[in-house]
Parts: C-alpha cells; structure tokens; sequence
C-alpha cells in the first residue's frame, strides 16, 4: 500500500465521515478545549468519570480527517477504562505515531488505534493524530476547567 | 565589454515570444521529483523560485566579490559596495522612485513594516489619531500597527470587504477623516488575490492629510509598480516572492518623509560620528541600514528584477492572468470546490474550500502527487473568519507554471472528493 493510502485507510476516512459519540455530554465530570492554532483545529472532549473509570466520553469540533477521526476513534475505546489505563494507552499510542519510519513498533496493544500507525510516516500531521489525545489528558487532569491547549 | 555582451542577450531575448518551456529551463528546482512525481510548484504566494541567474550571481558574489561594504578601501570591498549600491539603483528604477536613498534594504516586507510603525508611528501619532488598515490584511501588516497604537493611544480603524473580497469603499468613505494619520493598505491580498483600488486609496488619504503605506508583498512580482504616479509615501516587499533571495527586503519611502524620521536600529553604517557625548546620523539610505546588512541578498534580489524585467511585467501580468482564468474555469468542474475571493481584479492566485474535506487533508494528497500548494490561514485570520472558514487551501500561480499543471491539479483534486465521498 502506498504511503498516503496507509493514513487515509477506510476506518478513518469512515469516522471522519460519520464521527461517534460526537456532540456534548451533559454530565460531564471533565471537559476541556483543545485548540491547533495553525491549522484552525479546534475541539471539545466531554469526559464522565465513576468510581476512577471512564463511563462515557463525547467531542464535538471542527479539523481535518485525522484529527476528527483520532478523536472520533478514540472515543470509542475508552468506556471502562480506568483514568491510569487511558493515559498509558496513550503513551503506547503517542510512541507509535512518533517513531521513525524504519523503527519496529508493537502496534499489537493499541486494538483498533494501530489504523494511524501510517501517521508516522507524515510528522508534520502528528499534532493532528494527538490533539483530541491532548485534550482528554489536560480534562483528566484539570479537572472541571475548560481550558486551551496550544 | 562583458556586460555588453550581457545586455546584447538580454535583448535578443526580449524580441522572442514569451515561451514557458524556455522559461522552465531557467528554474533548476522545477526539475526535481517530490514523491517521485515531478514538481507542480503552486506555492508562489508564499515565496518563490530562484532562476540559475539569481543562484549563479549569488554563487559569483562568495566565490569572486565577497567583503564587508561602505567602509573597506580594498578592492574587494569598493567591489561589493559597487554591486551593492547598484542593487538599490536596480531597485530605484524598477519601482521608479526618484532617488536611489529612497530605497531602504531591510529584511523583508515585515521588517519595512515595522520600521514606518516605529519610527514615523511613534513619533507623529498620539491619542485621538486613527491609523486605517483593511480586514484582507497579513498579520504583518495588522500587529505592528496594533503595537504602535498601544503606545501611542491611537485608534486602528478597519475598513471591511464583501463577500467577493471586494473592499467596500462606502465604509472607507465613513472611517477616512482628518484623524485619520497613516492609512496602510494591502495591494494585492495574500489570500483572496483581490487587487486593490490602492489609487484612489491614496488619493482619499492624501486629501485628508494622511500617509500611505502599500504593502506590495504580492503585488510587485505581478504588476508594473511606479510609486512616483502611485504617489504612495510608502511601498514595501519582500525579495523572496520575486524570484530573489530570502531575508532582504524593500521599504521605499519619499525622501522628504524619510529624511524626518528617526532611526530605527542604531549601530554601525548608520551613523556619521559617534562620541559618548552626541552621535551624528548617517544621511539615506545608511541611516535606516544599521549594520552589515545582508549584501548578497541584495546582490541577489537585483539580478532577479533584472531576471523580471527581461522577460516584461506586461507579459508576465498577461500569462499569469490566462493561468487564473483557466484554472477558476477548470475548478468550476468540481462542484465540492467553492472559490473563496472572486474580486474583478484578481491576481493568479486560488483560494478554495472542499465541502467535506478539510485543507490539511488537500494539502497532504496533493503533496503525494507532487502538488505543493498552501493550505491554513495564510496569516489572515480576519479573511477566515470573514467568510467562516478555518482554513482555506490556496494554489497560487507564477510565470513559470504551465496549464498542463492546473489540469494536473484538478484531476487530483477529483481524485480526493472521491476518497472522501
């Protein structure tokens, strides 16, 4: 598959069409803001915390493929994940996307995230790929404020 | 005898018809593969190439010329102070200023900007004086005057366009007043390509006693410029958008205004003497050139007007403008794709939107096929959010493009509205 194929595979081009969990939650326990003010990005993660496990997450914005579907598919793999296992989730998906082109990675562990392993070979979309990842981070750990991510 | 022969070439170039593929010949960089495919080079607003002359003349300056200016009495110095000063008197007669001290080198069109809104802001604004921009400015040409106006407490008032991208001139009519002290104006948008009535903008400043800056960032690569008809008090641009080198740039300036004005930078080159009791200013053009300023850049930015004016504004104003009709024309075939800025006047430049596919999207297929275009704000926010967009994607077009490219263009473009349907 050539390059550019690999980072706009069907599931991505699929949410980015028709985007889940998208839009607000009223309950929220965390939100936050996230803001790429190069490319105009902008999005909003609402974040239902109980007894340390996410129970539902939703987002709502506007950005490119990538970005909306990074944080479209990431919605849809956090419910009952405790607040650790989401940031470790992160880290594994955060290394992968970062690492060179020619560097063996374990995309095993990361389920259905391993769709923007392509993203690696485009570094300048990588701030696509991890700004919805951003934002539920600073809304896990700002709780309760909305704030933006730069 | 050299530079006969050099003109003698110039000529019988000129006489040919204008042919692209010639053209082509000049730019080494056109020449290369990008994801292996060859490049359709389409970011030309946002700078350009440089034709082996310019490369060649800069290659000449390090390897034959190279020493420090003004103040060497070797031979390489009054060497590179002779090509130096030619420059600006290159500069001079390209924008037919009256004297070569009219032409101030500075960094580029942002430094040029700058330094009329510190030096002649600061000193000729206070509080009640309105200094009057356009909503299609570049940041460039909004922040500095936003800072001057802070310290100075001056108002910043804005004249709005329409959805054309059209300035609305009835507005104009209602901001301009005898407040009103700078008027600062682009004269061909970054991002619409609208080319504006800067004429008659001058001549409604004039009659209320303003100065006018024009920012001819985008313009001078494209129209003939002559700044003593325009009558503007100011006209800036950078080397890079006209097939020179990156980090020099132009602030011309009448030289009644200028030699008003007080420094900008103090160092060395702009002062006659300098005890620690008084320092002497240096006359124009050193006054506003602290420094070893960058001496190939200007080197360099003379051999691309050279390059420009052998080839003739008029016909590359006349090519350029079948480039943009084409392509707006050959655009229309996609009906996803939405023209943002379609002004009477216009430069070659396309600013669109892709219903359902975002720029950034555009701009990394594009690139995989060897399109390098522009895509985001472009610096112009207050264009953005005027027509409620985040980004745009902009393909703007030189001379040295050909109409194969634009079809190039289009079929990738409809290759991507059906990835994304």
């Amino acid at each position: 598959m050539d390059e550019v194929d690999l980072l706009y595979q069907e599931m991505i081009l699929d949410h980015n069409k028709n985007p889940r969990n998208f839009g607000e939650l009223e309950d929220a326990t965390h939100k936050a803001v996230g803001h790429n003010p190069l490319c105009g990005d902008h999005i909003e993660i609402f974040l239902k915390v109980k007894d340390g496990k996410v129970e539902d997450v939703k987002f709502k914005g506007v950005g490119c493929a990538i970005s909306k579907a990074s944080a479209s598919i990431m919605t849809t793999v956090l419910k009952g994940k405790t607040l650790d296992e989401v940031k470790n989730l992160f880290e594994k998906f955060h290394n992968v996307i970062t690492s060179k082109p020619d560097e063996p990675v374990n995309t095993e562990e990361l389920g259905k995230l391993a769709v923007f392993a392509g993203v690696r070979e485009f570094p300048v979309r990588v701030k696509c790929a991890t700004l919805a990842w951003h934002t539920l981070i600073e809304a896990i750990e700002k709780k309760d404020s909305v704030l933006t991510v730069e | 005898m050299e530079t006969q022969t050099k003109e003698l070439k110039f000529e019988v170039k000129k006489k040919k018809a204008f042919d692209v593929h010639e053209i082509r010949k000049d730019f080494p960089i056109l020449h290369r593969l990008v994801h292996n495919k060859p490049l359709i080079y389409f970011d030309n607003a946002a700078t350009t190439q440089k034709p082996k002359q310019v490369i060649e003349t800069i290659t000449n300056y390090y390897s034959n010329l190279n020493s420090n200016i003004h103040r060497g009495v070797h031979y390489l110095s009054q060497a590179a102070t002779s090509e130096f000063e030619c420059a600006r008197n290159i500069v001079k007669s390209f924008i037919n200023a009256r004297y070569d001290e009219e032409i101030i080198f500075t960094r580029g069109a942002t430094e040029a900007i700058n330094l009329v809104a510190y030096s002649y802001g600061e000193t000729n604004l206070k509080e009640g004086d309105e200094v009057l921009i356009t909503e299609m400015e570049h940041h460039s040409n909004i922040v500095p005057w936003q800072i001057v106006c802070s310290k100075t407490g001056a108002k910043l008032k804005v004249v709005p366009f329409d959805d054309n991208g059209e300035l609305i001139l009835d507005e104009l009519e209602k901001i301009i007043s005898p407040k009103t002290k700078i008027v600062s104006v682009v004269h061909i948008s970054n991002s619409l390509g609208t080319i504006n009535p800067i004429e008659y903008i001058i001549r409604r400043a004039h009659d209320v006693g303003a100065v006018v800056l024009i920012d001819g960032s985008q313009s001078i690569q494209h129209l003939p410029v002559d700044v003593q008809k325009l009558d503007c008090d100011f006209f800036v641009f950078s080397g890079h958008k006209i097939y020179g080198p990156t980090g020099i740039g132009v602030l011309y300036g009448k030289k009644e205004i200028l030699e008003s004005m007080p420094p900008y930078q103090g160092g060395g080159d702009m002062i006659l003497s300098v005890t620690f009791e008084k320092t002497i200013y240096n006359v124009l053009p050193h006054k506003f050139e602290a420094g070893t300023p960058h001496i190939e850049g200007a080197i360099g930015l003379g051999s691309a007007i050279r390059y420009v004016q052998n080839i003739g504004l008029d016909v590359i104003f006349d090519y350029e403008t079948k480039l943009l009709n084409y392509a707006s024309e050959r655009l229309k075939e996609i009906p996803e794709v939405k023209i943002i800025g379609n002004a009477k006047n216009k430069a070659s430049l396309v600013s669109f939107v892709v219903e359902n596919v975002h720029p950034h999207d555009i701009g990394t297929l594009l690139d995989r096929d060897g399109i390098a275009i522009r895509t985001g704000h472009h610096c112009t926010e207050p264009v953005m959010r005027h027509f409620g967009v985040p980004a745009t994607s902009r393909a703007s077009f030189a001379f040295y493009n050909t109409f194969e490219e634009i079809d190039q263009l289009v079929l990738s473009l409809k290759k991507i509205v059906a990835k994304f349907k």
